[in-house]
Order: C-alpha cells, then structure tokens, then sequence
C-alpha cells in the first residue's frame, strides 16, 4: 500500500515518515500534501506559545491528557530551535509530555526550526494537514520559547494560548511586545508561585483598557470581513472576544480543566460568529497569494536566465543604470507579454 | 539525521545522556531527547513517531542485558529494525558481544571518545537519505 493510503488508514510509521518526507522538502512531499489536502480540515488546532520554560509542554501534556479523557485524538507539534552554529538541535519537549507516551490516541512529533523565525518550524502548516488528514481531530502546536509574540502561530492555530508566569520580571514588556494581541486565551502558570494573583489582576486591567483588544488583537484577524468582502461589513461586528485569564500549575493540573473550557469557549465563540470560516479562507487567501508570488517569480527568473537576459539586467542595476524596482517591473512586464503571445517557453 | 537519546530503566541521573545528545547536536544532528525512566515500549513508540534514524540508549543501572534484547524486539516487531540501535553506559567489556547479538549496532562503554561515538554512529547509518 502506498504512503498515503497507509496514511490515511492510521499507519503511524507512515504518518511519521509523511512528516519527514515533508521537513526535508523531498521531491514527494508535494504530491503528498496534493493527495492528502481532500482529508484535511476537520481538526482543531490549538497553539500554545509564551517565554523559554514558562510551562508549555506541561501544559501541552496536562490538555492532552484531558482531551483524551473526552474521546478526542490527540497530536502534538512541538518546535524547538536549530542551532545556528552546527545546524542541529536538541528537541527536549517530550520530557514533559510523557502521559501519551504509550498511547495510540497520542502522536507527539519535535520539529526543530531549521533556520526559520517566528517559532515555527518552515512546514508547520503542512505537517498539520498531515495529522489532521491521519485522523488526529485535536492538534496541539507548541511553539520556540520566546519572550516576545510569535505572531506566526495565528497562522495555524484556531486558538491561541499564551503562557506567562509570574516573576519574569518586565510583565509590562512582554505586553508591549504583542502578547496581547496573539491571545486569544491567556495562561498564568507556576500560579503556585509569589505574584500569579498579581499577574492576573494586571492581564485583566490591560486587556479591558487595551485598545487592539477587539480590533489590533485576534478580532480584527478573525472576526473582520473576509476577504473580498465589503469593506466595512464588519462595522456592526458581533460581540467582540475577550481574552479570559487562567491560573494554571500545570505540574498538578491545576487550572487546566478550566483552561480547557476557555479554549472550547473562544471556539464555540468563533463559530458562532462565523470567525473560524472567516478566519479560513483569510490564511488560505495568504496562502495561495504566496505560493502564486513564488510560483510566478519562479516562472519569471527561469525565463529570463535562459537567454541571459538575467545576467544582463543584474549588470545594468549593478552600474546604477536601472534601479531595482524598476529592472523588476520591466522584467515582468516582458515576461507576461510572452506569457501572454505563446507561453513563457516561447522565448526558449 | 535524527537521534532518540533515550534512557531506560531506573537511572538517577542523566548527565552521560546528555552529554552525548550536546554531542550529536554540535555534530548537526536533532536530538530528540526523552528524559529519565523510560520504558522499552515508550521509546520504540518515540522513535516511530519521531521517525528517527538512531535509537542511542542509555544506561547505568546493569539492565542493558535485559533493556537492549527488549528495545530492539520491539523495534523488530514494529518493522524499524532499520534504526541504528546503539548502547553506551555503564556496559562491562564482556557484555558487549552479547549487547551486539541482541541487535545494538554499537556498544559504548565508560570512557567511550564522543568523537568516536558521533563517528561511528555517522558511518554505521541504515536508513537510505538518512
Ligand atoms: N512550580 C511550577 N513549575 C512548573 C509549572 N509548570 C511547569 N513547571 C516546571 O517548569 C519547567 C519548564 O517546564 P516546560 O513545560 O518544559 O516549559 P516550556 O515552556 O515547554 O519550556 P521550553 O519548551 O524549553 O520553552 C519544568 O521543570 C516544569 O516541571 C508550574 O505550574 N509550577
Ligand atoms: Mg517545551
């Protein structure tokens, strides 16, 4: 049987190979997300992201555990960051995962970053499809302990879980640095720690006054217009998302059923709002938009360096005769009228 | 290429373990990394999940000769026997035949070179692409 088919079928040795296949941008790992795709959009997904050592993976095994208590089927992506010195890495978050070790429920894969910023690994949202088309209905995505926001997980994640803990000191920075705005549900773990109280009382006071809550924040990601829809059609938007604020000791549970019911909240609430298929078809639209950027500059670079026009417009920028811009726009200018009169082979 | 340092068994610490996953990682390896007390069944599943070219165990307890022959059943019975299956520890001399007959690649014991160990365990891969 083939890869996908064992894929497709619950075969965790080919899910995981999949996933390689995948990372490793092997010549198959397109036609696999090709032939995976029609299987993929059923799960949940959830990111959890916040400063190095804050809790995560404990809390990433503590709402594991619980969605298992509830039938669920549990995968976990956790990131951790490539050394730029060697280019390898130590992936370590399975520590603390350790109550789905022995689980079929559970698959737990490590993704190191590989040079990628933002927290995530390059082929998150891929490996993501791949989970999701294998039949993990609850995907849990955990990125690189930073101490500012990793914007890039709104991307992925339906809901987001920010975890801070009291005592990191500057709370204050951490919210200038966006956290607020990523959260949809914001975790206070070591709550068993001096200033938890503390942290949350101030969380709370800054998401009421904060502006972005509602129109920077998550709302204005999912809740806006979709695209090509009218501008200003949200005007009269539906009820706007507070994030709410949970105390956790993830090492004792603590806190983490209701953390759960928070994240089952934001998305019973982006359903009801029509946010989730909002929010859908916004990162598909990014999606799709990026691949035709790279698709079409692709197509353009390839045309062009067949006859050495290439090599000749990069001398022209060289000498300032041209400036980038423009040599760019000339080149695809010229590019579609060939497109355009034959195919781009034509010139060839 | 990607390594499961892991360690079976009753072990207190776990310094040698992770001194041999820094290792791997300065040689560009991802080291996926386990933590203490696993069982042979968790670490087979791991591996499988993290479709890693090397199962590297570790261990200090004497349990090797029951842990080794264990891991690599497993490994057998899920079709990964083409994991590169390593050992290193506290293994006396006169165990490492009967280590390498229970299906480990290598066995390393005290005062194994790290050099060595990354060395060997580069040319001694399996896995086609690995
Ligand atoms: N006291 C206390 N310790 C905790 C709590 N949650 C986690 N820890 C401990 O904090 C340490 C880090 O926990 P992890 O879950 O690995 O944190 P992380 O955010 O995943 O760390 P990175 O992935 O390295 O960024 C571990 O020693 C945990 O046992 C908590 O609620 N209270
Ligand atoms: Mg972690």
């Amino acid at each position: 049987m083939d890869l996908v088919a064992r894929l497709l079928a619950g075969d965790r040795r080919a899910l995981a190979r999949a996933i390689t296949l995948t990372e490793n941008e092997d010549p198959a790992a397109a036609r696999l997300a090709a032939a995976v795709y029609p299987h993929t959009g059923k799960a949940r997904t959830i990111g959890v992201t916040g400063p190095p050592g804050a809790g995560k993976s404990t809390i990433v095994d503590g709402l594991t555990h619980l969605y298992r208590r509830e039938g669920r089927r549990v995968a976990v992506v956790a990131v951790d960051p490539t050394s730029p010195f060697s280019g390898g890495a130590i992936l370590g978050d399975r520590i603390r995962m350790r109550r789905g070790a022995a689980d079929p429920g559970v698959f737990i894969r490590s993704l190191a970053t590989r040079g990628h910023l933002g927290g995530l690994s390059w082929h998150t949202g891929s490996v993501v499809r791949l989970l999701d088309a294998a039949g993990f209905d609850t995907i849990l995505v955990e990125t690189v302990g930073a101490g500012q926001a990793e914007v890039e997980i709104m991307r992925y994640a339906e809901t987001t879980v920010v975890v801070m803990v009291p005592g990191l000191g500057d709370e204050v920075q951490a919210i200038k640095a966006g956290i607020l705005e990523i959260a949809d549900v914001l975790a206070v773990n070591k709550a068993d720690r001096e200033g938890a109280d503390r942290l949350v009382r101030e969380l709370e006071i800054m998401l009421r006054m904060d502006g972005s809550v509602g129109r920077g924040g998550p709302l204005a990601r999912k809740e806006g217009p979709a695209a090509g829809s009218e501008p200003g059609a949200d005007a009269a938007g539906p009820e706007p998302w507070v994030p709410p604020v949970v105390k956790t000791v993830a090492t004792t549970d603590e806190g983490l059923p209701e953390l759960l019911r928070a994240v089952e909240a934001h998305h019973e609430h982006l359903r009801a709002t029509g946010g989730l298929e909002r929010w859908r078809r916004r990162e598909l639209a990014a999606e799709v938009r990026g691949l035709v950027r790279d698709l079409a500059g692709q197509a353009a670079h390839a045309w062009a360096t067949a006859d050495g026009a290439w090599e000749e417009l990069l001398g022209r920028v060289q000498r300032r005769e041209i400036d980038p811009r423009s040599a760019s726009e000339g080149l695809v200018q010229e590019f579609l009228r060939h497109a355009g009169s034959g195919g781009p082979g034509a010139r060839g | 290429m990607r390594v499961l340092v892991a360690k079976p068994g009753l072990d207190s610490h776990d310094r040698g373990a992770k001194v041999v996953a820094r290792a791997y990682r300065d040689a560009g390896m991802e080291v996926v990394y386990t933590g203490l007390h696993q069982t042979p069944e968790e670490i087979v599943e791991a591996a499988i999940q993290e479709d890693v070219d090397v199962v590297a165990l570790s261990i200090l307890s004497g349990a090797h000769t029951t842990l080794v022959p264990r891991v690599a059943e497993l490994l057998r019975a899920q079709g990964a026997d083409d994991v590169l299956l390593l050992v290193g520890g506290i293994i006396p001399e006169d165990d490492i035949p009967a280590m390498l007959e229970a299906g480990a690649a290598g066995a390393f014991g005290p005062g194994s070179d790290l050099d060595e160990i990354v060395e060997f365990t580069r040319s001694n891969l399996r896995r086609r692409g690995a």
